[in-house]
């Protein structure tokens, strides 16, 4: 069965769709190490509150009876957005503005602290067991056949992958086109600089965190969708996964963590589908050690030659 | 550009004469597009001051860079004509430099251990010597009268550099409290700790007042008279550039465009032209045209 | 409005209509903060999940938020009077409230309770902690000139205590040493008390160990627990399958420990320093998901079990009776007790943190502990001096999970049984908030954020749930606040005129 082609067509399905959400999590890394220079281990943390706020929404429409699933996905999408972004903003305005002149090891402490902050107050909140949910959409279509193997293609990862690409070019466009991108990137070149030719520095990193956010509150959707159960500790694997893919497509390089994410997705799942299921985190974390050892500035990433 | 008969040396004598110490040939360093340093050949001399000059962004820093290691040269040969032999430094990555073949040197941006003493950064600048001396760290964890000789030795020698910066009253000061012209001075202390052959210093008396200024003079002075080394400088005050050096390369726009004694350079329409171009730096060009009556001391009058 | 504070600042008139506006603001975020997680709890129930409103505590939590916002802004515009007022009361209130069954006896007591903000007394005192700190803070204003000081002098300040710290640490060390020399002998040292002891000195070991990293040489080793796992474990195996004795496999976990750091390291350490933070992260994790899966090797989620206890230096056993050999209370002529063990593991956990802390304390004067703690300052600039940066570090990871692996050992060998569920990030995130709250590079603050944050949720057992919140909240606003770790202070390593002599003092 592991050597037939459906087979195979059926682990490229799953990873591609794994690695929608991977790289809409490995965005947030990448703008914000581009921006401020920093991992923020916390982001992990976003997605996992994404995934809450998503499955609360999905609970409150249930009751309130909206069993339309267009309607309810669209609702949850933006409340899931919204309110996640705002976790984003809070946590770039309490916890890392004031110490963006730091030294490094400051700020990461301050990440890893927000982090585990942040999962210990979801724990709190929500208690640790595992929450599961109805599966919302159901139901796809057979691409392939094969010896009575089925390919199917459930509308749930159509959903998935179409609203990554869907968010992918919006969200180009917003950087390559609007004020804001040439804002964000002018201040990835130089702040200082950046505010003296009058770009609101605070306020372009104040919205790299709320987009940033917001894309890993859509990945938190996705995930609860995909697998049907959260829990409050899901941000630590995928957000170690997500800035491997970060790293793997090149830090500081948006098309380069869609890429890594990708990539990263479908090792996951051809690992998963050809080897053990038991090692497929450790696989993805081999390539985040190799990448770094033969490749630290990823597939697509610039060198980065440090001036002196 | 493989042919190694095309890094026939290009100068055959060294302007400011002494005994050849560093042999530049063809070097180039391109980021990207922009091309920093663009084809520059020179020697430099052993027991002279050799002066780097050139407007901002002419490439002087990353000449510097290039020749300690920082950033690995696109083309070129650096070599260094050392007591113990010769080494290519293009061919030496990173800390290597220092340490095998001793070049030294300090930055534009000052990078002391800003929460270490003052001795501290001196003592930290005879890491190789002292880690010998400690058996790697065995020796030294027990104590052993080896080390602490060696440490009593390095500590000798740090003393003569504060006695000769004017810093021991500091000794036992963090070095980021010092004021800003202790703090360059400590860099050139903690450079000379490291026993070098050849010494870079880059903008050394940027930022500091005349007075200390005048005593950066002696200082550098003193160091070529008596420790016989080879120094660049890069500066940017002519008047210091004038004093003190005895052989001046001036670039700009990434080429050499001159390269000799100070009297030579100061009358090269070369630098005037290169110099009148820009109007930021209207400092130099009087004092290159009037000649500066400063110019022609000699090395040794201080 | 009155004004208070000293002369010499010039304080602008108050915009009641702005203050208000800002603490809307605050109270708006917070509301959409909360409204999803505090304001709906997902209930466990038969086939899938249910939910529960609390709308009350979003309300609560709002109107804290805004009070509060109004407070800050009022000590920032020099105005603290309104608070020392009010921070007091409200201070009053809760602990009214808190304590209202001790007070009122159980009956009204309880009829009070219902008036609790929250149904969490934990939340609760958080909330007096807040309107204390408020309270001193606008007292400290009213008394002085400028209600807050600079970031520097705030700095200065804090550097003050923590030498202050570390000058009596000179004097309480020894003391503290003796103490713990003679602890196992008070009448009060019962087995939980010693217990409790021991579990604490492991945790200064792990402490001092990571200070090591993090402290001197200024890397973020964010599994810290994945080398005391690899030390745990060599030792459990060596001693399970191949009946080596604790003496002989210690030093050999402590190898196969700074091993795997000096592995991990290698390709890592010539990176910036982020990189270290999430390969150590990512690689703590993976080594559980290893333990746990590897199921031939590592007995997978079960555990290694029947690890031998130390004997006595080999010489004697602590049990009852010992077929082939002596035993601990026969060679001393003693009664048998139990405890004699649990003693035994406290003086040899005692003296191997020791070690760690005499080695910490020389390393630090010999070139390579020089060289660490100028990596950390500037590694560029350690570059120009000839020192090998990647090298350097490397010898700081690899010690200090040596000592990471000795600590691991020793786990197994008090247990007597190891499995992946003690070797989680949790256990990593501990032992770098005792080295935050201690205080980068100090070897007594260490010491007591163990006793702190390891001994005293161990008493007060309620305090468990909130203990994770509480470290990661804590280790944010200590950087917040201070940058350089609580109570740190350096010491130079060597002083050309002696500690006294000071030729010149400055700032
Ligand atoms: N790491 C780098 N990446 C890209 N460009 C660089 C880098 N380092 C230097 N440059 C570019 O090379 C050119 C030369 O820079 P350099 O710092 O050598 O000038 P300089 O002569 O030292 O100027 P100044 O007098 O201002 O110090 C500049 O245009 C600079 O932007
Ligand atoms: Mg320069």
């Amino acid at each position: 069965m592991q050597n037939s082609f459906a087979y195979f067509l059926d682990q490229l399905i799953n990873g591609l769709t794994l690695g929608s959400i991977y790289g809409l999590i490995a965005i947030g890394y990448t703008m914000v190490y581009g921006i401020i220079g920093m991992i923020n281990f916390a982001h992990g943390e976003i997605f996992m509150i994404g995934a809450f706020v998503s499955i609360i929404t999905f609970l409150l429409l249930g009751m309130a009876g909206v069993t339309w699933v267009p309607l309810a996905l669209i609702i949850v999408l933006v409340v899931a957005m919204t309110l996640t972004a705002i976790y984003g903003w809070t946590l770039e305005r309490v916890a890392y503005r004031p110490l963006r002149r730091s030294p490094r090891l400051a700020a990461l402490i301050t990440a890893i602290g927000m982090s585990i902050f942040l999962q210990n107050y979801v724990q709190l909140l929500q208690s640790a067991r595992n929450k599961p949910m109805q599966p919302v959409v159901s139901g796809g279509v057979q691409v392939f056949e094969q010896q009575g193997y089925v390919v199917s293609l459930s509308f749930m990862q159509m959903i998935i992958i179409v609203l990554t690409v869907l968010l992918m070019i919006i969200f180009t466009t917003v950087i390559v086109r609007t004020t804001l991108g040439r804002a964000q990137r002018a201040c990835e070149q130089d702040r200082d600089m950046a505010a003296l030719i009058g770009v609101n520095v605070d306020r372009t990193i104040s919205l790299t965190f709320v987009m940033g956010a917001a894309l890993a509150s859509v990945a938190g959707l996705m995930f609860l969708l995909y697998y049907g159960v959260i829990d409050f500790y899901i941000g630590f694997l995928a957000g170690i996964k997500a800035f491997t893919a970060a790293v793997l497509g090149g830090i500081g390089s948006l098309p380069g963590a869609m890429l890594g994410g990708i990539l990263i997705g479908l090792i996951e799942a051809f690992w998963s589908g050809y080897f053990t299921v038991e090692y497929k985190d450790v696989a993805a974390f081999s390539i985040l050690v190799l990448v770094l050892i033969f490749r630290p500035t990823g597939l697509l990433g610039k060198p980065d030659i440090e001036k002196v | 550009m493989s042919a190694a008969d095309s890094f026939a040396a290009p100068v055959a004598e060294v302007p400011g004469g002494g005994q050849t110490l560093l042999t530049v040939e063809h070097l180039t360093m391109r980021f990207g597009g922009l091309v920093a340093i663009d084809d520059v050949s020179f020697l430099g001399a052993d027991g002279r001051i050799t002066a780097i000059i050139g407007p901002n962004g002419a490439g002087k820093t990353t000449l510097f860079n290039c020749l300690t290691g920082f950033y690995k040269p696109t083309v070129g040969r650096l070599t260094l004509h050392h007591p113990e032999g010769e080494f290519l430094l293009e061919r030496l990555e990173g800390y290597r430099t220092a340490q095998k073949a001793s070049v030294a040197r300090t930055f534009q941006n000052i990078r002391l251990f800003p929460r270490m003493t003052v001795l501290e950064n001196l003592i930290v600048a005879q890491h190789n010597k002292l880690m010998r001396a400690s058996g790697f760290t065995a020796a030294g964890l027990f104590g052993l009268k080896v080390y602490r000789d060696a440490e009593a030795k390095a500590v000798d020698l740090a003393r003569y550099w504060l006695d000769h910066t004017k810093l021991t009253e500091k000794a036992d000061v963090e070095a980021g409290n010092l004021p800003y012209g202790d703090q360059r001075r400590l860099e050139i202390a903690r450079a000379m700790c490291t026993e070098p052959v050849l010494l870079c210093l880059d903008e050394p008396a940027a930022g500091l007042n005349p007075r200390e200024s005048h005593d950066l003079n002696d200082l550098l002075r003193y160091i070529r008279n008596e420790h016989k080394i080879g120094i660049l400088l890069i500066e940017h005050d002519m008047s210091v550039v004038m004093e003190i050096s005895d052989h001046i390369i001036v670039l700009d726009y990434g080429r050499k465009i001159s390269d000799g004694t100070p009297k030579a350079v100061r009358n090269d329409p070369a630098v005037i032209r290169a110099y009148l171009g820009q109007e930021e730096h209207e400092e130099l060009p009087p004092e290159i045209m009037a000649g500066a009556d400063n110019a022609g001391r000699s090395p040794d009058d201080a | 409005m009155a004004v208070s504070a000293a002369e010499g600042i010039d304080i602008r008139p108050l915009n009641l209509a702005a203050m208000v506006r800002e603490a809307s603001i605050t109270a708006l975020v917070v509301f959409a903060l909360a409204i999803g997680l505090v304001g709906f709890e997902t209930l466990d129930v038969p086939g899938g999940v249910a939910i529960r409103t609390r709308f009350a505590d979003v309300a609560v939590v709002m109107a804290l938020a805004f009070v509060g916002r109004i407070a800050l802004i009022l000590l920032r515009e020099h105005r603290p009077r309104p608070v020392l007022i009010v921070a007091p009361i409200l201070t009053a209130i809760m602990l009214v409230l808190l304590l209202s069954e001790t007070i009122f006896g159980s009956e009204s007591g309880a009829a009070l309770k219902r008036f609790m903000p929250f149904h969490d007394p934990v939340v609760l005192w958080g909330v007096v902690a807040v309107t204390v700190i408020l309270a001193v803070r606008a007292a400290y204003a009213q008394t002085h000139v400028s209600s807050s000081l600079t970031l520097e002098e705030r700095d200065a300040r804090m550097d003050r205590i923590g030498a202050g710290v570390q000058r009596a640490a000179r004097l309480l060390g020894p003391l503290l040493l003796g103490a713990a020399i003679v602890l196992p002998f008070m009448p009060f040292a019962d087995r939980r008390v010693l217990d409790i002891g021991v579990l604490v000195l492991m945790y200064v070991m792990l402490g001092w160990g990571l200070n090591i990293v993090v402290g001197l040489a200024g890397l973020l080793d964010l599994g810290y627990v994945a080398f005391y796992a690899v030390g745990a474990y060599s030792f459990a195996l060596l001693a399970t399958q191949f009946d080596v004795s604790f003496w002989v496999a210690l030093p050999f976990a402590g190898l196969m420990a700074g091993t795997a750091g000096v592995l991990l390291g290698f390709p890592v350490l010539r990176l910036r320093g982020d990189y270290l933070a999430i390969v150590t992260l990512g690689f703590g994790e993976m080594i559980r998901v290893i333990l746990l899966n590897w199921y031939s090797f590592t007995g997978g989620p079960d555990g290694v079990s029947g690890i031998p206890r130390p004997s006595f230096f080999g010489l004697a056993e602590f049990s009852r009776s010992v077929p082939d050999g002596t035993a601990f209370h026969e060679m001393f002529g003693l009664e048998y007790a139990s405890i004699h063990r649990i003693i035994f593991l406290f003086y040899l956990i005692l003296a191997m943190a020791l070690v760690v802390n005499v080695f910490t304390m020389r390393i630090r004067k010999l070139p390579i502990g020089r060289a660490w703690e100028a990596l950390r300052e500037d590694e560029t600039a350690c570059r120009s001096l000839g020192i090998n940066p990647r090298n350097t570090k490397l010898t700081a990871f690899g010690i200090g999970a040596m000592f990471a692996g000795f600590a691991g050992s020793f786990f197994a060998t008090r247990q007597g049984f190891i499995s992946p569920e003690s070797f989680t990030f949790i256990e990593s995130a501990v032992i770098l908030a005792i080295v935050v709250l201690g205080g980068f590079g100090s070897q007594i603050g260490v010491v007591i954020a163990a006793v702190v944050l390891i001994g005293l949720p161990e008493f007060f057992r309620d305090l468990q749930q909130y203990r994770m919140l509480a470290f990661g909240m804590a280790m944010v606003l200590i950087m917040l606040w201070r940058p350089a770790g609580l109570l740190a202070h350096r010491e130079p390593t060597l002083r050309l005129f002696g500690r006294d002599k000071k030729p010149e003092t400055n700032s």
